[in-house]
């Protein structure tokens, strides 16, 4: 089927099965391989993304899901050069090792964010429950996303 | 094990649609939590999926005076969001234990019922609150009790057809207090080894009425009722509930599985219910 979609903020158009996981869709149709395929079943959160402002795992959504949608992938998070304030918070507080959970991880703390500006230490924990990470290091991570909530707070006032 | 090509999807335009394509066989596909994985595993393999998700007849949650109607497309995030989550505590509490924030965005209540899990949490609320399941099939529509809507572990009363329309959510007499707890090895997207939930209404310093529900100890989701009698008159306290909870414990016919034994998950349903007595004794 032909779908369209709003990717990072720019139209896309192409033909895919209506059954093609976003996942595919994005990484082998679109070359975007920041999205990451850790379980494929839904338990570890890699594959998470943005539509219509809401998260979903790409690996349980498929094309015929996101036709007429908006997606937002950790591709498009970083505007001019500059990393997003979740990213650079992960920076600043060496909140990852070997990285491939972290889009999934940066793409859940945007939703919580977008839903609660102010969250507590507890409510992240309990928002990235999604969310495995197997170097471990969840501390960090999660004081990451504090960081990254101060920020923007002071950045958007 | 793993399915190679993608599956074949069809988006219906209306409700009518959607039941003649189900009558020739497609499967019902709300939020695909549950049927991508078990098609991706080749535990089904339907000749072809209905996506209902955004079918507008299926959207919203409608509050009345006396319950709501919530629209099987409804995911479990809209309901935690919704007036209803804050009006009817125990859904909230039940719903917010399911899955993690992505899957609750994306599974449907009315999905959760359809799978008919023993395990499902978003069940315990339904039968608690003797909800009732709303069908629209090749013969019209009609209406039966979740309880009878729910068959076996994966059965329900659907007949060839027949796709959910919604669940009618009864809003509970009074102000009853709510329990909700599950036991699992993780927090978020476990399955439980065993749940309960309740709702206790007070009378003076006793439980005047009881209402139970435990997940995973049982075929279907189970309302002990000879325990919810059991509980009339008591303190609600975990020393008077001693007997109730083996009671309870005797009432519930688990199986062993990779998750547990059923010795276990016996015992834990008893002690399930002392602390329900304990936390909810404490409460301000």
């Amino acid at each position: 089927m032909r779908i369209k979609f709003k990717l990072n903020g720019r139209k896309v158009e192409l033909d895919v099965p209506p059954g093609r996981r976003l996942l595919d869709l994005l990484r082998e149709d679109l070359g975007l391989t920041g999205t990451k395929e850790g379980c494929g079943e839904g338990e570890c959160g890699a594959c998470a993304v943005i539509v219509d402002g809401k998260l979903r795992l790409s690996c349980l959504t498929t094309a015929i899901q996101v036709d007429g949608k908006e997606v937002l992938t950790v591709e498009g998070l970083a505007r001019d050069g500059k990393l997003h304030p979740i990213q650079e918070a992960l920076v600043e507080t060496a909140g990852l090792q070997c990285g491939f959970c972290t889009p999934g991880f940066v793409m859940a703390a945007y939703a919580l964010l977008l839903e609660n500006p102010r969250p507590t230490r507890e409510e992240v924990r309990a928002w990235l429950s999604g969310n495995l990470c197997r170097c471990t290091g969840y501390e960090k991570i999660v004081d990451a996303v504090l960081l990254a909530a101060e920020w923007l707070r002071n950045r958007d006032g | 094990m793993r399915k190679t090509g993608p599956v074949e999807i069809v988006k219906p335009r209306d409700i009518a649609e959607a039941v003649r394509l189900v009558k020739e066989g497609g499967r019902p596909l709300a939020g695909g939590t549950d049927l991508f994985v078990r098609i991706r595993k080749g535990i089904e393999n339907p000749p072809f999926l209905v996506y209902l998700g955004e079918l507008p007849e299926l959207q919203g949650i409608r509050l009345r005076e006396e319950g709501a109607e919530v629209g099987a497309a409804v995911t479990h995030a809209e309901l935690l969001r919704s007036p209803l989550s804050a009006r009817v505590p125990i859904l909230r509490l039940a719903i917010s234990a399911l899955g993690a924030p992505a899957i609750r965005e994306m599974g449907t209540l009315a999905g959760n019922l359809a799978n008919a899990s023993p395990a499902g949490d978003g069940l315990i609320p339904l039968y608690l609150l003797e909800a009732t399941v709303r069908l629209a099939g090749p013969d019209g529509e009609r209406e039966i009790p979740v309880e009878e809507f729910v068959l076996g572990p994966g059965k329900t009363a659907l007949r060839p057809g027949e796709i959910i329309r919604s669940l009618w959510i009864p809003f509970p007499e009074g102000k009853p207090l709510s329990y909700f707890r599950k036991v699992g090895r993780r927090r978020a997207l476990v399955i439980a080894i065993a749940s309960l939930g309740a709702l206790i209404w007070l009378e003076g310093d006793v439980i005047g009425k009881a209402r139970l529900a435990l997940g995973s100890v049982a075929p279907t989701v189970l309302r002990p009722r000879q325990v919810e009698e059991a509980l009339v008159g008591l303190p609600l306290e975990p020393e008077a509930l001693r007997p109730a909870a083996e009671l309870l414990s005797r009432a519930t016919q688990p199986i062993s599985d990779l998750r547990a034994s059923a010795d276990y998950r016996r015992k834990v349903a008893g002690n399930l219910l002392l602390d329900m007595a304990i936390s909810l004794s404490h409460r301000d």
